[in-house]
């Protein structure tokens, strides 16, 4: 079993990153430019981590699956980004930032982590401004800041509904500069296949080229990922339909720990499922529920139109449970309470699995203009999808799988257990505990890749000789012809099954199972039936075209196949951790309110899994979670 | 509902290709454009042919990735939206559709209905940014910004870059794409050191990468699915001609390359 050593400063908690970088070693301009690093992805992690060391001097090569780096899935995010700046002089602090952000989590990530997210988190913002991210302000000219789930401050800085597009439009354009100078060398289309190391050491990467489907390997002095979450391990879900695990998985097979994976976040606000063709779900920025109210009606069966319902009829039940938070209730805890009204039977809409978010009383209070100024492009996308009119009509919406807090285990310099390998934004598995909230994605994924990396790769090049490989070594050739044979392989099958098919049942078991609420009799089913339905996937899918060519069936295989096997290891997680937290509810373990029990005393440390190989179960390993700060509370939103 | 598809096949950018028919049945009003797409493309899979290579991510019109000429138009038949925002219900039950790539000398069809955009990165690349380096911002709110100047700045930064713009085009032009980043940055008052080169930089490269000239036809703004207004071009004119201008006089560092 690998000793976990999370390499915690010394010191007081609000002095550990400062005296931190005051003692990482340097790497002087000339001999940065002589190591090359490896970044994999080019979403607000990636391409801010890119840029930043490229700026540095170091050489970069950036990789992505998308035609262009500008297309992450970071593009999508709606809300907006959480800072400490107390600009609106409300009470904010950096304090108080930790503080939410440890008890939205639930006490399960790491204290000394979270308090630098949020110092470095005003930084942020005045970087962004410099690059000309257009942030909503107001009218004497200073920057507006709207309310999220989680917390009583306006503390989340917004550009309409489209934050994580001006955001990373920002970082792609820091990215292109430096494409432009020949800093970095940017490689788009590019799958990541494997990870390849030399002497225990992450000293390289094989991609496969999508347009030709030529396999090659890139070596550099480091690697860092930056791929994103996992979420599409349940098929439907609100992430990019790219979005994948491979470059993570095959980095855990490799020997990198994969921490917390059962932690994964369902969003209360999605537009419902309409049919069994769908592809992907789409969210409702959480920031609607700022002026949105949820409800449902009262009574069980009631299918009146909601007009219909009169006031005294209608089941307000965020604000009735929820008292000091209503609406805002952090995401886990919004997620369950429709889930349970709709178990009830008092859900609206066709299917019955959806609730009400209603804005008249925000329209009445502030006009139609104002909405559309703060919402136009969610309403209209609600009105797109559903063809309904939600200025007229209150939205029906439904939780979906919407992020992923587990991830590649790191440590505080965000390296994870194997040395050079870095793992940065949300595929690392660092900041959010059990439960991630809003607007703290895009924090962490810039605040790893814009103030955090930079500095900490630097302390391992320094101390690391420089060795960059041949790509014609040992290693690389192995891995290359692993990648080739496994390909083969998928291709030579020509079995009677859709990769979308199987893709569709494994996300079944998932969202049945290891869902919104999971019990250790649905986790055991689905530890059966995940490894029959990998044998049936390796037995009988079908991938028509070949593998030297632009193959997108090709793409999907792969990205499904290593589904197949992650999903196991997330039921295991979720079985191993006999207690609830946050996004984590193990109906063993409630209180008679249906909220989370959590059990400090056995569970309060990361579970980072060891894989063991093909035949042996993975190993747990556990990094205890120490809470110098601040104790460990039971979190009410009450 | 059902309909009959032809759709462009090409299975490189060497080999030509031709319109192909496919029917595409039981499809329900609710589904997408592209959802309509994977059913047929299922079929095909199991019926052992290859499936119809298109290129999309996000599906819900931010990511600029999916890039289909639907019935002759560039995004389909919708004003306002990406082809993953089209929905069956806009067609006729029993419609004959045509879908095809994006075509433009500058935009190589890669494989079916899937080009190459990466001429457009590279207009950013050589000059569409602020240089400015991690770390050497002042405090945000150090610089007031009115609010009706960062909207108007926002409407155009919301480029999402899909090149629909220049499909729809009958000359090719990028002037619409090139024309949201110089307006979005020019606006700003964090943009105006680089105001000129920016523009200069941005127009050349716009030039070497084979887009055509702008004839105002203004089919890229009918086409344009955030709705950029086709006034930037007269905009981006203006500042290119007065950067060519100041440009005669001082010592020229047309190298933007990068900032
Ligand atoms: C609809 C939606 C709305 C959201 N809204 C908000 C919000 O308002 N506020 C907030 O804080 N968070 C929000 N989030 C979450 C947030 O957007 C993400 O967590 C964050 O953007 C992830 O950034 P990232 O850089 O880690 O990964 P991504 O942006 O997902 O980038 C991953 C990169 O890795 C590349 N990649 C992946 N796999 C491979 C591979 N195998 N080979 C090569 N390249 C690969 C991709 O090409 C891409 O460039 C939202 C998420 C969604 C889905
Ligand atoms: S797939 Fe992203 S805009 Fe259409």
């Amino acid at each position: 079993m690998t000793q976990l050593d999370a390499k915690i400063p010394s010191g007081p908690l609000a002095q550990k990153w400062d005296r931190h970088r005051a003692a990482i070693k340097l790497v002087s301009p000339t001999n940065k430019r002589k190591f090359e690093i490896l970044v994999v992805g080019s979403g607000l992690a990636g391409a801010s981590a890119a840029a930043t060391l490229a700026e540095q001097g170091y050489s970069v090569k950036c990789f992505c699956f998308q035609d262009s780096p500008r297309r992450a899935h970071s593009i999508a995010a709606q809300g907006g980004i959480n800072a400490a700046k107390n600009y609106q002089n409300d009470g904010d602090s950096i304090y108080r930032l930790f503080y939410d952000t440890i008890k939205g989590g639930d006490f399960r990530s790491r204290e000394a982590n979270v308090y630098r997210l949020a110092q470095v988190s005003v930084n942020i913002i005045d970087h962004c401004v410099a690059q000309g991210v257009p942030f909503a302000r107001e009218y004497g000219g200073l920057l507006a800041n709207r309310s999220f789930g989680g917390a009583q401050v306006s503390r989340t800085f917004y550009a309409r509904g489209a934050t994580g597009q001006q955001l990373l439009l920002g970082a792609y354009q820091a990215l292109s500069r430096q494409i432009g100078l020949k800093q970095v060398q940017m490689i788009p289309r590019a799958d990541m296949l494997e990870l390849v190391l030399v002497d225990g050491q992450a000293k390289g990467i094989v991609v496969r080229d999508s347009v030709t489907g030529k396999i090659s390997s890139h070596s550099g002095d480091a690697v860092v990922l930056a791929t994103g979450g996992y979420g599409n391990v349940f098929n439907l879900s609100t992430y990019a339909r790219g979005s994948n695990a491979t470059a993570i998985w095959r980095a855990y097979k490799k020997g990198a720990l994969f921490a917390n994976p059962c932690f994964t976040q369902i969003h209360p606000t999605c537009i419902p499922v309409s049919g069994d063709y769908q592809s992907k779900l789409t969210l409702m920025s959480e920031s609607l529920r700022n002026d949105g109210r949820c409800w449902v009606p009262k009574k069980a069966g009631d299918k009146r139109a909601a007009d219909a319902i009169p006031e005294e009829e209608r089941d307000y039940y965020l604000e009735r449970l929820y008292p000091s938070y209503g609406n805002l209730a952090p995401r886990d805890i919004s997620s369950r309470a429709a889930k349970r009204v709709c178990d009830e039977g008092r859900g609206v809409g066709p299917s019955g699995l959806g609730v009400y978010l209603d804005f008249s009383d925000a329209l009445k209070r502030l006009g139609e203009a104002t909405i559309r100024e703060r919402y136009g492009n969610l309403f209209d996308i609600y009105h797109e999808i559903t063809g309904e009119n939600a200025y007229q009509a209150p939205m029906r919406i439904y939780p979906a799988i919407h992020y992923t807090m587990g991830g590649l285990w790191v440590d505080y310099n965000l390296m994870s257990n194997v040395p050079g390998l870095f793992v940065v934004g949300e595929a690392n598995f660092s900041d959010h505990g059990a439960n991630r909230l809003g607007a703290s994605a895009l924090m962490q994924g810039l605040a790893d890749g814009y103030f955090v990396l930079p500095y900490t790769i630097g302390h391992y090049l320094a101390g690391s000789k420089k060795v960059k490989p041949s790509v014609e070594s040992a290693e690389f050739r192995q891995a290359e012809s692993e990648t080739e044979a496994r390909i083969a392989r998928l291709l030579g099958i020509r079995g009677k099954r859709t990769v979308s098919d199987i893709h569709k049942q494994l996300g079944k078991i998932l969202w049945e199972n290891c869902g919104m609420a999971r019990n250790r009799q649905g986790l055991q089913d689905a530890l059966q039936k995940i490894p029959a339905l990998r044998e049936e996937f390796w037995g009988g899918v079908t991938v028509p075209g070949e593998g030297k060519d632009l193959n997108q069936s090709l793409e999907k295989a792969l990205r499904v196949a290593d589904f197949l096997e992650l999903g196991e290891l997330l039921c295991r997680d979720a079985l191993a951790r006999e207690e609830s937290c946050g996004c984590h509810l193990r109906e063993e373990y409630q209180t008679p309110e249906g909220e989370c029990k959590r059990n400090d005393e056995e569970y309060a440390y990361a579970a980072a899994w060891q894989y063991a190989g093909e035949t042996s179960a993975p190993v747990l390993c556990k990094e205890p979670l120490i809470y110098e700060e601040l104790p460990m509370a039971t979190r009410s939103y009450k | 509902m059902n309909f009959t598809l032809r759709v462009w096949r090409q299975p490189n950018s060497r080999t030509p290709g031709r319109l192909e028919s496919y029917p595409a049945r039981n499809i329900d009003p609710n589904m997408s454009f592209l959802e309509m797409l994977d059913v047929v493309n299922e079929q095909l899979t199991l019926e052992n042919r290859e499936p119809i290579a298109f290129d999309h991510d996000c599906r819900e019109g931010i990511c600029g990735m999916c890039s289909l000429v639907i019935d002759g138009e560039a995004h389909g038949p919708e004003e306002r939206v990406t082809s993953c925002q089209i929905y069956m219900r806009s067609f006729k039950d029993g419609a004959t559709i045509t879908v095809e790539p994006f075509r433009s000398k500058a935009f190589p069809i890669l494989k079916d209905l899937i080009v190459d955009r990466s001429a457009l990165d590279r207009i950013i690349q050589s000059g569409g940014f602020i240089s400015v380096n991690t770390g050497q911002a002042p405090d945000a709110n150090a610089l007031p910004i009115g609010k009706d100047l960062a909207e108007q700045a926002f409407d155009v930064a919301h480029c999402i870059g899909c090149g629909a713009c220049v499909a729809a085009c009958k000359n090719a032009s990028a002037m619409l794409f090139v024309s949201a980043k110089v307006t979005h940055l020019g606006l700003l008052p964090q943009g105006q050191p680089e105001r000129d080169r920016r523009v200069r930089a941005m127009v050349s490269t716009m030039d070497a990468e084979h887009f055509g000239n702008c004839t105002n036809q203004y089919e890229c703004e009918a086409v344009c699915p955030k709705g950029i207004s086709a006034a930037n071009i007269a905009r981006l004119n203006r500042d290119y001609a007065l950067a060519s201008l100041k440009g005669m006089f001082t010592k020229k560092s047309e190298s933007a390359g990068g900032g």
